[in-house]
């Protein structure tokens, strides 16, 4: 029993080695708007600025550093 | 298990390699829309630009302008831009030429043999290989401040005039 259960969990594990990530060239369906995990570009990007902003951090996301909100 | 973690370390080394400059440009050998052969044997002699693109892929296609430009102002020194498209359907390329026309030399891979090859990592990839077939340069991606850095290698390698 103690056998056959090792043999499986191997078996099961080896099936996780045949998942390599895809290649760079292989992105096509990953590069794809739906894919991504925000609706809008824009939008995300106003909303990463308004958190880093009330956060009071610097940097975040391509916009520039400061807590006032004000860039 | 020593042979093991070793097997395991030279895997790992090798997924970690990356094609560097002073190395020997792999094997590059495509057609054109047009069924015309192109291959690095048949460039020699030529400073050639080998650039790994795809239709999906926002940085190529802001790329084009700036290799046709390059391809205009060099081409006659002997500098050959190769674009090697990598889509896996030829449609999807053609839309994308159609919008983005291409003044230099296209040709396609849709096995994914020739990036696997030349172990790009990112879209695009682009690679200055020298008339003697030795990568001069490697870069990833496309960024506007390299630019100037990418053409004064390419004029650096060309012949004086």
């Amino acid at each position: 029993m103690r056998r056959l259960s090792i043999a499986l969990a191997a078996a099961l594990l080896c099936g996780c080695a045949a998942y390599a990530p895809p290649q760079a060239w292989e992105k096509q369906y990953l590069a794809r708007p739906e894919m991504q995990f925000d609706y809008d570009r824009l939008d995300a990007k106003n909303v990463q600025h308004v958190y880093v902003s009330k956060e009071g951090a610097g940097g975040g996301y391509g916009v520039g550093g400061g807590g006032c909100g004000c860039n | 298990m020593k042979r093991a973690a070793f097997l395991l370390a030279a895997a790992l080394a090798f997924q970690a390699h990356a094609l560097a400059p002073g190395e020997g440009a792999p094997p590059l050998a495509l057609s054109t829309a047009g069924g015309e052969r192109v291959s690095l044997e048949s460039l020699r002699g030529k400073l050639v630009y080998v650039d790994f693109w795809a239709s999906w892929c926002a940085p190529c296609k802001r790329s084009f302008p700036w290799m046709a430009e390059m391809q205009r102002r060099y081409g006659e020194r002997g500098f050959v831009v190769v674009a090697v498209n990598v889509d896996k359907q030829r449609a999807d390329a053609e839309r994308f030429l159609k919008a983005t026309p291409a003044a230099f030399t296209v040709v396609y891979d849709d096995s994914g043999r020739t990036p696997q090859a030349w172990q790009v990592k990112g879209m695009p990839s682009s690679y200055l290989v020298d008339p003697t077939g030795k990568v001069l340069l490697a870069e990833s991606g496309f960024r506007d401040e390299r630019k100037d850095e990418v053409e004064a290698r390419i004029r650096a390698a060309l012949p004086a005039r």
